[in-house]
Formats: structure tokens, C-alpha cells, sequence
């Protein structure tokens, strides 16, 4: 009997591809469609194109009536309420700023996903993700980038361990983007020219403040003021959950000189600004740290407890050198080899060696000189 | 081997239907309301199907109006009703357990001005019958209530309700369309004005219902055109189907008593079994006075989502609650109205067995459900699900 797959498919073509794959290839599949989003949200979230609007669903089953694979939806919105919408708004009443897809990938589809592959008998999960997964002849497991650099997503997926590696699938880790368009095609999937989804699922129009702001008791909303370095007060703002460090527009004040988010204060709601010199960092410290492959960080091939890598601080952003050193089991402190851009917490921090991934953890804050 | 244990969604359509159905060949064909020989060849099959329809639940073949389905004949029922009582009698009474096609008539109707009384049942999922009965008054035009429950099998007795509702001069509609076929069904008995019957749910074709009118209710067609169906179903009526329901109707009426009983034997041995080796496991609805095909159970511990499709996977079809939009299931409006808590109504899982089930299927269902159950407790405790709601 063939290993059975089950395929998380959002009606796009990345995952409607990866499954049409799989399937040639042998494997049972079983098409999975999630149902994520709450009810109630503003009309635009079922527009098309976010993840889950049923126009997309139906897309997906399509693709699996077409190559005769078994194909259901299942109802996750509890928990991608409680795990994801619920940490993303926690985070940023807190003056961080939260990455909801790297969530996603580690509490639903790595894990609620994964319970659920168990409970139907399957041996793998797969995603249409851009990423590779390799395996060492002595059965370790590497997590690298995808060959296509512009697609490649291995940064959301830095919280799988060799557990999780062991039993996931990226079948286009390996192709270009063009070329899965192309495969789309060729397997008459009618949404091979499908735009892109861009925005964050639940928050399709890129409105992150209001989102807060609805989802929030308003006694959590943390107003306060926005200062300079030196403390002086120079606006009021209506809540910490407005700004990202290195904002620059929307902050409401008139300045020379253009002014930035430096830091952000939950505890007394500072919005502390700067020019653009001051938001350069040394350093920063890392939490929930994981090690993909935990065999990095023995000793022996620590000089000094210190380990040589690259860390991409957000998704966008290259990759740069630096030296990681842990404080403690969950903790690191990495300090860029040649001084870093702003750091901003509660954004994902992913450890590269070349094209793999160490692992990663979550900025708690910056490192100054 | 799939085993398809979901005929209250649908049964399959019985051997004799087939055969009727592609014997049709070019013998029948044309409109029945045409005048040439072909209409009446086409008419005349349209009356044998509507004698076989009638004489199933025991009424005169004029009574019965032919539609697309139970959906169309509860709609018509209600709103047919609503548009007859002519801005009188503007209340409603009916229980909380109904069908959507009963449900969202009604709401609309609240809109437009009707006020809906709806009576809650007990935790088997009855609605007593002296509570509807009490609160038909002389301002209620319509009484409508399910006869058989979808999604749990409680068999309401409608004795009083059908007393009150001819003492205040309301109408009284059943919906039958999980009734008939499962037990047997006469109108007179009943005491109803209108009922609704379904094509699929008794192993005909989908696409084909038919309702009950007693002759003289005072119902209105909802559905403007041609003079066809007595003027209460505009439209050329689905000649096909129609055919297939009436062999349909007739296959059930000769085999009643022994399917019946034969089910009822499989059921309570798929019970009985499933009691034995799943600890916790709850029938929702009564030991008795319940379809003995209709088997409403709460799993503990799992996500009836989860056993649904794991079930699917190893070929035995259930079902649980109702589909939404987007293809999910939602947990069942019946069982939390009869007391369940949302978490129970998620763990739930009906099964109903019909004309086509074996013996032999029944003892392969009983084992796959009890080692899914096992395996997705397992994997999927709804412990850490449930943390999460």
C-alpha cells in the first residue's frame, strides 16, 4: 500500500500543484482544505484569493475531483482563533509585532494538521511550500531553502524540528516558481494564473491597527505618548499596537528631519522615535529558540559556545552574518558581524548556514553597542 | 467494499427504480399537458406514478401535487398557507428541531410580519404534543412539525396537535420526508392538511417530492404559471422522476413491514455492538419511539469531523449535522436543542441504514467504527481540541 499524504490545499496553485504531484508520484493523497478564518470578519476576508474563501475551496476541490483523490474541509477556526488570531493581537497590545504565518505553521498546520493526519492514518503531511527537505544517510534531517531564492519560504518554517521534518513534504521546494505555473497548466488546473495571496489571511486589508483594535477589550489598548530619546513627550498616540520599530509614516508628528520608531514601551505606552542613524542595532536577543538540528549547538562544534551563521530578522530581509551564542535553553544572543538594521520584537529571527536552517527563535529585543 | 450508511441523507435508488427508469426508452415522452397521443401517454404515466405516491400514505391521488423535492413541498406548504391566509391569522407554531427547509421559511416569514411559536424538545429529542397543542389558538393559521426527526429518528406523536389545529381552523402540515418509507405513513390517521413527501428518501430519484393536500385545505400556488398540478405547482412537472417515485412508492408499500423490521434488526445489532466496544458512547434520541434506522451517536472523546472522514477513508459513509458553504460540517442545531453542549454535538455522528444495507455490511461497519474510534481518540484527543475553544 502507498504512504498516504495528506496535502494542505488552499485552492491556490502552489498547493494545488504540490498535491497533483504527489498524486502522480503514488502516493495516496488526501486533500485538505482549512477552515480558518472566523465568521464575522469584514467582508473583504472571503474575497478572493486570501486563503480560505470558498470560491478557493472550491477551487481546491476541483483539483481533487480531476485526479480522483478524496478531498474534505475540515473546521480549525477554534483553533487558529486561540493560537493565531489570539497571539497576534496579544502581541501587538504587548508593542511587539507578531509574524501570524509562522504561528500558523507551527500550531495549526504543524500540529493540529498533524494530529489530524495521524487520526486518518497518514504518514506525511505536505504543503505548498517553498522549501527542501533533506535527509543525512545517518537519518538526520535538514530544513534548506528553496532552489527559487524569490520564493523561497523556509523562513516561516524555522519551528519545525527533526520530528516534524520527518514526516513533511515540500514537493516544489525544488522548482521554480515559473515551472509550477507551468505544471499548473499543464494539469488543466483552471487557476494556474491565480494571483498570488498577499496580505495576512485574516486581515485582508492590510489593516492591522483596526483589526486590534476590534478584537480587543479597550481597556488592553495601550495609549500613551510618542518620545524622543532624551524622554521629551512630543505627541500623544491612541495605542501601541499603531507601530512597528522603524516605522517612519503615520507616527503624527512634524519633524526636520524624517523620524523613526526606535522602541516601543508597553509597559508605560512610549513610543520612544529617532533619526534614522539610531535604529541601527548591534545585536539582539532571541527567545523560543529552536534548533532544527540540535546537533549544531554540541560543543564541539561551537567555538567558544559561539557559532558563526546568518540570521534573516524578517521575511523580506537578507541574511546577515552574525554569531550566536545561547543564554540559556530557549535563549540566544546573536551580534550581526558587521552591525544590524533595526531589530523589531516579536518578529521571527531565522538561522542560516548557506541554504539550511539552523533554526530560529523570536526577537525580544535589541542589542545596543 | 464502501458501506453507505447515510439514507436519511439519501437513499439509493431501489433496483426496480433503474429498471423503470431505462425502460422509459421513447414509449414515454412529451408533455402531459399536451393534447396529442404522446401527451397522453406522458400524462398517463404521470397519474400511475401519482396513484402509486397516494396510495402509499393512504390518500386520494388528487391530494397529491408533484415538486422538486421535500424542499419545495415545505416551502410550498408554508408559504402556500401564509399566501391563502391572506394577511389573517398571522401565527405560527411549530418546534425547534425542524428541518432548514422548514427553519428558514419561517424566518422569513417572521420578517414579513408572522410570529413563530417554537416549541423545544425533551432530551430525546420530543416535543410534547400537549405543549404545540396548548399553544394553537384561534389566531394560529399553520401548525407545521416534523414527523420523524432528521438527525435523531424521534417519532413525534401528533394526535393532540392535529385535534387542536382542526378545533382552531389552522392547518396542519407534517413534514414526513424522513417518515415515509421508515414506518408506515396514512394521512387520515394523522389528521394532517398538508404533508411533505420526498422522492430520494424512499429510494426513488432526487428531484421529485411530492405534497399532500387534503382536498379543500385552503393553500395557495407559490409558484405562478401554467394550470399544472391543480393549479398548485405551475411548471411541466419532471416526468421522469416522477415515474421513478412511483415505483418507488409501490416497491415500499409491498416490502414495509419486512424492511422494517429487518433494519430494525440490523440497527439494533450495530448499537448493541458499537455499545459494546466504544465505552461512553451515547445514543442521542429514544431507546423507542425513534426510526429504527436512524442511529444518532456521540463518540467519546473525538471530533465527529475526524471519525467522519476517517470513516470515509476506510469506505463506511456517515454524516453529522448539516454541510455548510464552504463544504465543512457544522455541529447540529437538533442536539444542542435538545440539551447537548456544542462539544457533544461536535462528537457526533448519525448513521442510518436503509433499504440497501446488509447484514454482512453492518458487521464490517461495526468493526471499522470501533477501531476508527480507537485510533482517532488516540491521535486527536478532543481534550486539546476542546482546550482551544
Amino acid at each position: 500500500m502507498s504512504a498516504r499524504v495528506l496535502v494542505a490545499m488552499s485552492g491556490g496553485v502552489d498547493s494545488s500543484v504540490a498535491a497533483a504531484m504527489l498524486h502522480e508520484q503514488g502516493y495516496d493523497v488526501v486533500g485538505i482544505a482549512m477552515r480558518l478564518t472566523p465568521e464575522g470578519l469584514p467582508a473583504p476576508t472571503r474575497r478572493r484569493g486570501t486563503c480560505c474563501s470558498y470560491e478557493d475551496f472550491e477551487d481546491a476541490r476541483r483539483v481533487a475531483e480531476r485526479m480522483d483523490f478524496p478531498f474534505y474541509v475540515i473546521d480549525l477556526r477554534a483553533d487558529f482563533a486561540a493560537r493565531v488570531i489570539g497571539n497576534f493581537v496579544s502581541e501587538y497590545l504587548n508593542a511587539r509585532t507578531p509574524n501570524p504565518c509562522v504561528m500558523c505553521n507551527r500550531e495549526i498546520k504543524f500540529d493540529r494538521l498533524w494530529s489530524r493526519a495521524r487520526a486518518l492514518e497518514a504518514d506525511f503531511v505536505a504543503t505548498g511550500h517553498y522549501a527542501r527537505i533533506e535527509r543525512d544517510p545517518d537519518g538526520t534531517f535538514h530544513l534548506n531553502r528553496a532552489i527559487d531564492a524569490a520564493k523561497d519560504q523556509s523562513y516561516f518554517l524555522f519551528t519545525l524540528g527533526q520530528r516534524e521534518l520527518a514526516r513533511t513534504l515540500f514537493p516544489l521546494g525544488s522548482m521554480e516558481k515559473s515551472e509550477v505555473r507551468e505544471r499548473a497548466r499543464a494539469l488543466g488546473l483552471r487557476n494556474a494564473d491565480k494571483p498570488e495571496s498577499q496580505e495576512i489571511c485574516f486581515v485582508p486589508d492590510g489593516d492591522y491597527a483596526s483589526f486590534v483594535e476590534r478584537a480587543a477589550p479597550s481597556a488592553e489598548i495601550r495609549r500613551g505618548s510618542i518620545v524622543t530619546g532624551d524622554g521629551r513627550a512630543i505627541a500623544d498616540h491612541n495605542g501601541v499596537h499603531n507601530f512597528t520599530v522603524g516605522q517612519r509614516r503615520g507616527l503624527g508628528i512634524a519633524a526636520g528631519t524624517p523620524m523613526y520608531v526606535r522602541e516601543i514601551r508597553a509597559e508605560t505606552g512610549e513610543v520612544v522615535v529617532g533619526s534614522r542613524d539610531q535604529l541601527n542595532s548591534a545585536g539582539l536577543i532571541a527567545e523560543q529558540v529552536r534548533m532544527v538540528d540540535p546537533a549544531w549547538f554540541e560543543p564541539a562544534r561551537c567555538e567558544g559556545g559561539e557559532i558563526a551563521l546568518e540570521v534573516k530578522i524578517r521575511y523580506r530581509h537578507p541574511a546577515l552574518p552574525a554569531r550566536l551564542r545561547m543564554l540559556s535553553d530557549e535563549r540566544a544572543e546573536l551580534r550581526f558581524e558587521h552591525g544590524g538594521p533595526a531589530v523589531t520584537p516579536g518578529q521571527a529571527c531565522v538561522f542560516y548556514h548557506g541554504d539550511e536552517v539552523l533554526g530560529g527563535g523570536f526577537i525580544e529585543r535589541a542589542v545596543e553597542g | 467494499m464502501r458501506i453507505y450508511l447515510d439514507h436519511n441523507a439519501g437513499s439509493p435508488m431501489r433496483p426496480a427504480v433503474h429498471v423503470a427508469i431505462a425502460h422509459l426508452g421513447v414509449a414515454v415522452h412529451g408533455n402531459p399537458a399536451s393534447i396529442h397521443r404522446a401527451g397522453q401517454r406522458a400524462r398517463r404515466a404521470l397519474e400511475q406514478a401519482r396513484e402509486q405516491v397516494a396510495s402509499l400514505v393512504g390518500a386520494s391521488p388528487r391530494a397529491i401535487v408533484f415538486t422538486s423535492g421535500g424542499t419545495e413541498s415545505n416551502n410550498l406548504a408554508l408559504f402556500g398557507a401564509a399566501r391563502a391566509a391572506d394577511g389573517k391569522r398571522k401565527r405560527i407554531v411549530t418546534s425547534a428541531i425542524e428541518h432548514s427547509s422548514v427553519m428558514a421559511p419561517l424566518s422569513e416569514l417572521e420578517g414579513r410580519g408572522f410570529q413563530v411559536t417554537r416549541s423545544a424538545p425533551d432530551r430525546d429529542g420530543c416535543v410534547d404534543p400537549e405543549v404545540l397543542a396548548a399553544a394553537i389558538h384561534n389566531d394560529v393559521g399553520l401548525v407545521t412539525v416534523g414527523l420523524v426527526n432528521a438527525e435523531v429518528g424521534t417519532i413525534q406523536d401528533v394526535a393532540a396537535v392535529a385535534r387542536a389545529s382542526s378545533r382552531a381552523g389552522a392547518l396542519f402540515h407534517v413534514d414526513a420526508a424522513q417518515t415515509v418509507g421508515r414506518i408506515p405513513v396514512r394521512v387520515e390517521d394523522l389528521g394532517c392538511d398538508l404533508m411533505t413527501i420526498s422522492g430520494h428518501k424512499i429510494g426513488g430519484p432526487a428531484g421529485i417530492g411530492a405534497l399532500y393536500v387534503r382536498p379543500g385545505a385552503n393553500l395557495a400556488s407559490t409558484m405562478l404559471g401554467g394550470p399544472q398540478e391543480a393549479g398548485l405547482r405551475a411548471g411541466t412537472p419532471n416526468l421522469v422522476g416522477a415515474i421513478g417515485f412511483g415505483v418507488a412508492a409501490e416497491a415500499v408499500s409491498n416490502a414495509l413491514e419486512d424492511e422494517r423490521a429487518r433494519i430494525e434488526m440490523l440497527a439494533d445489532a450495530l448499537l448493541n455492538n458499537l455499545l459494546r466496544t466504544i465505552p461512553g458512547l451515547r445514543l442521542n434520541g429514544p431507546r423507542h419511539g425513534r426510526v429504527a434506522n436512524t442511529l444518532n451517536l456521540t463518540f467519546p472523546g473525538v471530533l465527529g469531523e475526524s471519525m467522519l472522514i476517517a470513516l470515509d477513508l476506510e469506505g463506511v459513509e456517515v454524516s453529522m449535522g448539516s454541510a455548510c458553504a464552504a463544504g465543512a460540517v457544522e455541529p447540529s442545531h437538533v442536539l444542542t436543542a435538545m440539551g447537548r453542549s456544542a462539544a457533544e454535538a461536535r462528537s457526533s455522528l448519525r448513521i442510518s441504514l436503509g433499504w440497501s444495507t446488509s447484514a454482512k455490511e453492518i458487521a464490517h461497519a461495526a468493526e471499522i467504527i470501533a477501531r476508527v474510534w480507537r485510533r482517532v481518540a488516540n491521535a486527536e484527543p478532543t481534550d486539546s481540541a476542546e482546550a482551544a475553544r
